[in-house]
């Protein structure tokens, strides 16, 4: 969980950065695409490290999915009798408790998301367009349900983040400074979801287009 | 109802309660409601169900099973999940420690016993523990010579270490932690142990075989495994931190990557 979890959310930092080129113009976006594809020819053929990270993060989702399935299971049999009273939650942990179903919904948000960016099925310029008409086109304010629907999948990856990323340290066994870890937590998936929303609210408001 | 006055000014409380009755472990067992009345604010919680007891016994029906002993916070042995919550709502306290002044007069309240694979209902609201007796079996000890005491000061011990060893050492056993936890897990339990020898000299040698072994033996017994949502330490009546738990996880994974 904690392993797949970081290699989810360093891609995450990447592509949020690399999104943010789209702040910087037509160009600079279309390159840095056109760079992903062709990053190191002639000495390596393209797409070599685009094929890497999508065999790594292909990866890293299942087995994510696959502890989180074990996960549930095990504690499904450790309580085979659940409680008659409603279990009252004493730790506040409002993020804690999407975890499971959230991580669904974000699942479903990538789905998505490829169909309609990557692929450019559900995209209104389809997938001959260069990347950045599809961006501009896909949160033209006329489809602004999608905007609302990136917005909603961001808020749940932040929600997941948070207690995401103190739970891998925890895991992962660095003990001592739970508020500073809990604090720092917040702020990376804060400074994510900012940096990610940032770019359909541009083009929905038509500061990028 | 009697207006008695108490010492705290509530008059007595009526109550309806709503326990879980379960003849031995192959009984399939039910929720049974009781009135309670004139029960006075300063009582105990246990103190409460000795009076249902007292007069269940005397209509000839079986009293309530629950388990308890020192009736003052230190033994580990009490304990009820209250209208949802381990120990009920009052924070950093057992059961037999929490009062019925904490309870509104005509409430209905639940009571129920732990819940989890591992702590299977003996009787009533009485489980089996012995899971966590194996778990401190595995490891949760150190291996001295038992002669005569040592001299006080023979080892010096850092004075945050002593008191973080000893607030860890603070866990009576109670097992709040796993009926609390969502995944039923008995990781603060474990985690309380191993920081409390793991953090002293005398428990440097067997530190790393330690926690291997009680972890092991944890997972073993059938408790799920932990997602660090904070249950536990909520519920705890010794407010074990979650931070004992990353130093467990520590300590383990120094001996998976040996
Ligand atoms: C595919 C559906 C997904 C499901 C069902 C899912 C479920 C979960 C669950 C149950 C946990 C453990 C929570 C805990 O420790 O309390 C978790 C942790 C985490 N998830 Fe997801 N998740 C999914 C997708 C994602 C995605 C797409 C990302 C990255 C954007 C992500 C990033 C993380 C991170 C960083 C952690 C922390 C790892 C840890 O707790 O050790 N997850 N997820
Ligand atoms: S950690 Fe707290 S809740 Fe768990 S057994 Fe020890 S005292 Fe009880
Ligand atoms: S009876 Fe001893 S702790 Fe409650």
């Amino acid at each position: 969980m904690a392993v797949t979890g970081a290699v989810l959310v360093l891609f995450l930092v990447g592509h949020m950065l690399g999104n943010l080129k789209a702040f910087l113009g037509a160009d600079s976006f279309n390159h840095y695409a056109e760079w992903l594809r062709t990053v190191g020819s002639p000495a390596l053929p393209n797409r070599t490290l685009l094929t890497i990270a999508e065999i790594g993060l292909v990866v890293a989702v299942v087995l994510h999915m696959w502890s989180a399935v074990s996960l549930a299971r095990r504690a499904a049999k450790a309580r085979p009798v659940k409680y008659a009273a409603r279990v009252k939650p004493q730790a506040g942990g409002y993020a804690t408790r999407t975890m499971r179903y959230g991580g669904v919904i974000i699942l479903l948000f990538v789905i998505w998301h490829l169909l309609d960016l990557t692929f450019g099925v559900v995209n209104p310029k389809g997938g001959q367009a260069t990347p950045y008409d599809r961006l501009v086109a896909g949160f033209a304010p006329d489809r602004w349900w999608v905007t609302v629907f990136y917005l909603v999948a961001m808020a749940m990856i932040g929600l997941h983040l948070r207690h995401g990323l103190w739970s891998a340290l925890q895991t992962l066994g660095l003990a001592g400074r739970y508020k500073a870890l809990k604090a720092g937590s917040t702020a990376v998936s804060a400074v994510l979801v900012v940096g990610f929303i940032a770019i359909p609210l541009a083009v929905m408001i038509g500061v990028v287009k | 109802m009697s207006e008695r006055a108490t010492s705290t000014g509530k008059a007595g409380m009526n109550l309806t309660l709503k326990i879980w009755r379960q003849n031995g472990s192959s009984d399939r067992g039910r929720m049974v409601t009781y009135e309670v009345k004139d029960v006075s604010p300063d009582m105990s919680f246990l103190e409460m169900l000795d009076v249902l007891n007292e007069r269940l016994t005397l209509e000839g029906d079986d009293p309530v099973a629950f388990d308890h002993d020192c009736r003052e916070g230190i033994c580990g042995m009490c304990g009820m999940v209250i209208n949802g919550v381990a120990h009920g709502e009052q924070r950093a306290t057992t059961t037999c420690q929490l009062h019925m002044r904490h309870f509104e007069d005509g409430a209905t309240v639940t009571i129920e016993p732990w819940r989890a694979a591992p702590f299977p209902v003996v009787k009533d609201l009485v489980v089996d523990r012995s899971a966590f007796d194996r778990i401190i079996q595995a490891g949760g000890f150190i291996s001295v010579p038992a002669g005569s005491a040592p001299d006080a000061h023979a080892v010096p011990v850092p004075k945050d270490d002593a008191d973080a060893a000893f607030d860890a050492a603070t866990c009576i056993g109670c097992g709040a932690c796993v009926a609390a936890c969502p995944n039923g897990s008995a990781s603060l339990f474990t985690a309380a142990k191993i920081t409390h020898l793991g953090l002293l000299p005398q428990g440097q040698p067997e530190r790393a075989s330690r926690a291997k072994a009680m972890v092991e033996q944890m997972d073993a017994e059938g408790f799920g495994g932990c997602t660090n949502t904070g249950e536990c330490t909520a519920v705890c009546p010794k407010g074990i931190p979650l931070d004992a738990i990353a130093r467990m996880n520590a300590d383990y994974l120094k001996t998976a990557s040996k």
